[in-house]
């Protein structure tokens, strides 16, 4: 018995830990998105807490009261088949709280795919970011700079990170502002998030990519739009574009630490199409293909070139 | 490759010393087999053999050195955790011991110790004297350790895989992952595979045609019905790991382009065909244990199974909706809300079967007699943690939560909330419980239930942090992390966990030791009051099985046979006809074993040799005439009258 008594206290402990004292990074978003998966979270906690309680307060029950010690020694258990009100109320109760959360789930997930609630007024900053060996690289298409292993949004606008990869699948992961996303060499996906806050957070891949996967970090920093307006124009006009060269140089190296430049090598180096773009017509398709896997060869052969 | 390369890992010390106490422990065996002359009994008894019983403990046998093997990686893991920016060992290294501890553990220890048990005790519970192909049956063992000796063999020559047991393109591929430890992972899981593929098709047979009179389907025990089920499963879902794993090994050794990221490849196209053979495989490893834990319960409740029909129609359900839900391992690649909305609901909704079967197994204590027996502990051990395991699914189950769930700790937290309490304290309860019907003696009960305790604890201490350092943002797979990431306190307790486990499973091979030692021998045939028909048999268990078959009119025959004073096992007694041993399939599977490996570094005339010898022993079975062979009258009588005047 004490094991059971000790893990009902690790669980209610683990939810004691969750329900606030020293919040866990998950249950600290500093946006839209990343709230909406923090209470989603919550909630199925704590629905998942009701059914284990009911299970180990039936099982307490059981062992308690039908252990062979506290019978008789002449006492045989009877013959029982079942009972068919109690196995249709065990099916249907389940399948109940499963429709809810399937009704929690279906909505929260189409609200996480789209422009966080309250921002779809304002423009949405596009940023490309793609991942090479272990860094990063976020490309600013409209303000046409481009950093390495660190990105600055602006606060109050909704964000869209476009992903891909330069190798194998990663995984955009800025846990207090949004869920993740894998980034492929093959596809374009979309992440939709916006910062409620000036602030700086822990950005990784989450997705296993190799030797040095476990330091792919970055640097995700919230700021006003005033200051990243002057970081913009900072970055125009100090660093120097991003040449074709020094782009395959970046991609062959393993890992480097954080640098601007005043060009993006969406330039000479195309993203793959959207994901959402294979929804289309078989010619345009096999069209649109013909066109991306010449593309991405192009990609590759410069990822070869060193 | 050179022979530098080839046998670089050796510079790693540990892996020196891994390396040479293999050679040291080969050579031990070698020459203690001839010191005390017993190569022609192993060879006899052991080696040729095609007795269903043998070839499950032989299952079992490697499955527990595989245990060994796969916990020794998992130590290694959280030792290298333990303790932030920790230099024992370095990211190379810590890749191919988490890869391989995956591998190791699904594929080469729960597979195994639930097809041992499923070979141990099948036959023995439809009344049947063997499987439907012995023979192959056989195959299937030796591809199978063949198998695995070629995964093992990696660490030593070559380099072990390194890119995650889920070996996800393009890391897996040749671009990034030049090294031959994904040649090893193919054709080791290939050959593995082929022998599962076959088990499946054996027992499937065995259980629809090998039944004995009068056990219809639904008198089956819960057991059997949870075997056929996963042997179903086994044969829908492995084709798909063979084909993808022949993709795998065209990719990276004959430069086909399925996966790569250019010409028209697509990288996720493997972890579709991956996770539609993966996810079943989940349910391959977890239903044996549910039918473990029924028959276990009922036994040593001393009642019948509550709601047998919705047990087996709750397993059947499992069965289907296993093969609906593989993308929710991949929730994030970004499929749009629709897709992960379906794939949500699927997943969820294998709660609903999973829970009947959970009240069913409370409600069979209700009103019993309940002994804490061994296997009994693990039983209902297993529930309380397993539901941990069940109610976490749920929560990765819900698409949206899940992109803040997916690659951390969390998840990994989950599945060994799962697969431990699950499958090991599954396969665990089934071998404390038919040891004496294997081996004639008890283990015993203080040191198991010693044991129990010291991993039913010890795993929650392990584990139960991880759940919180995911929640924390802690990725799984990341061989170090800094100290101001604040990780470094849950991970030492995690640590200390982990020697609590390694205590518990020393104490489980040591009581095999002790039992052996002290143990009485003769035990009776029902040692524990079973309800089945492997408890209607002696212990250990003549060749062949049951001297007269019994004939059965309704589930728990034998129980209520007991109870009337009737013995189902009286009869005339005849001859009995019986396989022929063949040293044919451990050959056969050398030879796999020896094209495999030329395989592995390209060496294809050789390869193709030994193919040539492995369809030579296909065209000489083709051909050879065996009728198998009668066991007389008066030699059953003798071996019965020695088993039954021995009690």
């Amino acid at each position: 018995m004490n094991k059971k008594i000790s893990l009902m206290f690790l669980a209610f402990g683990a939810l004691a830990i969750l329900a606030g004292c020293e919040p866990l990074t998950i249950f600290d978003p500093k946006g839209p998105n990343a709230r909406t998966l923090s209470d989603t979270i919550i909630l199925s906690i704590i629905t998942m807490a009701v059914i284990l309680l009911v299970v180990y307060v039936l099982l307490a029950f059981m062992l308690t009261k039908y252990r062979a010690s506290k019978a008789s020694a002449d006492y045989e258990p009877p013959h029982e088949e079942g009972s068919h009100l109690l196995e249709i109320t065990w099916t249907v109760i389940p399948i109940i709280i499963v429709a809810f959360l399937a009704v929690v789930t279906v909505k929260t997930t189409s609200t996480v795919e789209t422009t966080p609630e309250g921002y779809d007024n304002k423009e949405p900053l596009v940023i490309y970011a793609s991942s090479s060996n272990w860094k990063w690289h976020f490309s600013y298409p409209e303000e046409g700079i481009e950093t390495v292993n660190y990105v600055n949004i602006p606060t109050d606008r909704p964000i869209e990170f476009k992903l891909y990869s330069f190798g194998p699948i990663t995984s955009f992961w800025i846990p207090q502002l949004a869920g993740q996303k894998y980034a492929m060499s093959d596809m374009l996906t979309t992440i939709h998030l916006a910062a409620d806050e000036v602030g700086s957070f822990m950005g990784r891949n989450s997705n296993f990519s190799g030797r040095g996967f476990a330091e792919m970090e970055f640097e995700a920093q919230s700021m006003t739009q005033a200051d990243f307006d002057e970081w913009v124009t900072d970055v125009k006009a100090n660093e120097k574009p991003l040449t074709e060269e020094k782009f395959n140089e970046l991609l062959a190296a393993e890992h480097v630490g954080r640098s601007s430049y005043s060009s993006t090598h969406l330039e000479f180096s195309p993203a793959p199409m959207e994901h959402g773009d294979m929804d289309m017509s078989d010619d345009e398709m096999d069209h649109e293909q013909m066109d991306h896997s010449t593309d991405s060869h192009k990609d590759s052969e410069s990822t070869h070139s060193h | 490759m050179s022979m530098e390369e080839v046998f670089h890992p050796m510079q790693e010390p540990m892996i020196l010393a891994a390396a040479i106490s293999i050679v040291v422990g080969a050579v031990a065996i070698v020459a203690g087999l001839t010191y005390f002359k017993k190569w022609g009994y192993f060879y006899k008894n052991w080696l040729s053999t095609v007795d269903h019983k043998k070839i499950g403990i032989m299952y079992i046998a490697v499955a527990l050195l595989m245990l060994f093997r796969g916990g020794i990686d998992a130590l290694l893991m959280r030792a290298q955790t333990a303790v932030p920016d920790n230099g024992l060992l370095d990211a190379q290294h810590y890749n191919e011991i988490f890869t391989t501890h995956g591998l190791l553990m699904i594929l080469f220890m729960a597979m195994p110790f639930v097809i041992g048990l499923m070979n141990v005790v099948i036959p023995l519970q439809i009344g049947a004297r063997d499987v439907a192909f012995p023979r192959l049956n056989a195959i299937s063992f030796w591809l199978f350790a063949a198998g695995a000796g070629l995964l093992n063999l990696s660490f030593i020559i070559g380099g072990s895989p390194d890119a995650g047991w889920t070996a996800y393109f393009p890391l897996s591929g040749t671009e990034f992952s030049p090294t031959v430890g994904n040649n090893y992972y193919s054709l080791a899981l290939q050959l593995s595979g082929i022998g599962t593929l076959m088990t499946g098709v054996n027992f499937i047979t065995t259980i629809i045609k090998m039944r004995t009179p009068g056990m219809t389907l639904m008198k089956m025990p819960m057991f059997t019905w949870s075997i056929l089920i996963t042997n179903v499963i086994i044969v829908f879902a492995f084709p798909v790991l063979t084909v993808a794993l022949a993709l795998m090994m065209f990719d990276r050794q004959f430069g086909t382009k399925f996966f790569a990221m250019q010409d028209g490849g697509m990288d996720m196209l493997w972890a579709n065909l991956f996770w539609v053979w993966g996810h079943p495989e989940v349910y391959i490893v977890i239903l044996p244990a549910f039918g473990i834990f029924s028959e276990i319960i009922a036994t040593f409740a001393r009642k019948n199974l509550y709601g047998y029909k919705s047990m087996v129609m709750s397993m059947v359900v499992i069965s289907l909706l296993s093969f609906l839900v593989w993308a929710h391992h991949f929730y994030t690649m970004g499929h749009g809300v629709m897709v992960n909305s379906v794939f949500s609901i699927t997943t969820m909704a294998i709660a609903v079967p999973t829970g009947v079967k959970i009240f069913n197994w409370l409600l069979t204590m209700r009103h019993g007699k309940i002994q804490f027996t061994t296997p009994m502990l693990y039983a209902l051990g297993f529930i309380p943690i397993f539901t941990i395991g069940g109610v976490t699914g749920v929560m990765l189950a819900m698409a949206s939560a899940d992109y803040q769930y997916h690659n951390t700790m969390f998840l990994v937290a989950h599945f060994h909330y799962v697969l431990i309490p699950g499958t090991v304290f599954g396969v665990l309860a089934g071998y404390h419980y038919w040891w004496p019907k294997m081996f004639g003696f008890r283990l015993n009960e203080k040191l198991g239930k010693l044991g129990f305790w010291f991993i039913a604890i010890s795993f929650n201490v392990t584990f139960f942090p991880l759940f919180i350092l995911g929640l924390d943002g802690y990725a799984r797979r990341m061989y170090t992390y800094s100290e101001s990431t604040g990780f470094g306190p849950l991970n030492m307790l995690s640590f200390v966990g982990a020697l609590g486990l390694a205590v518990g499973f020393g104490l489980i091979v040591y009581n095999i030791y002790y039992s052996w030692k002290h143990m009485p021998r003769n035990e009776k045939a029902d040692v524990w009051d079973g309800r089945s028909l492997e408890w209607a048999t002696h212990s250990p268990v003549p060749e062949y099985n049951f001297a007269v078959v019994p004939t059965v009119t309704r589930l728990d025959e034998f129980w209520f046979a007991k109870k009337e004073g009737r013995d189902i096992t009286a009869g005339k007694i005849e001859k009995i006809h019986m396989p022929n041993n063949s040293g044919a399939p451990f050959w056969m599977s050398g030879f796999f074993f020896l094209a495999a490996f030329f395989a592995v570094f390209n060496q294809w005339i050789p390869a193709i040799l030994s193919m040539l010898v492995v369809f030579g022993f296909m065209a000489y079975r083709s051909f050879e005439k065996d009728h198998g062979r009668y066991i007389s009258v008066e030699e059953i009588n003798e071996t019965e009258k020695r088993l039954r005047g021995d009690k």
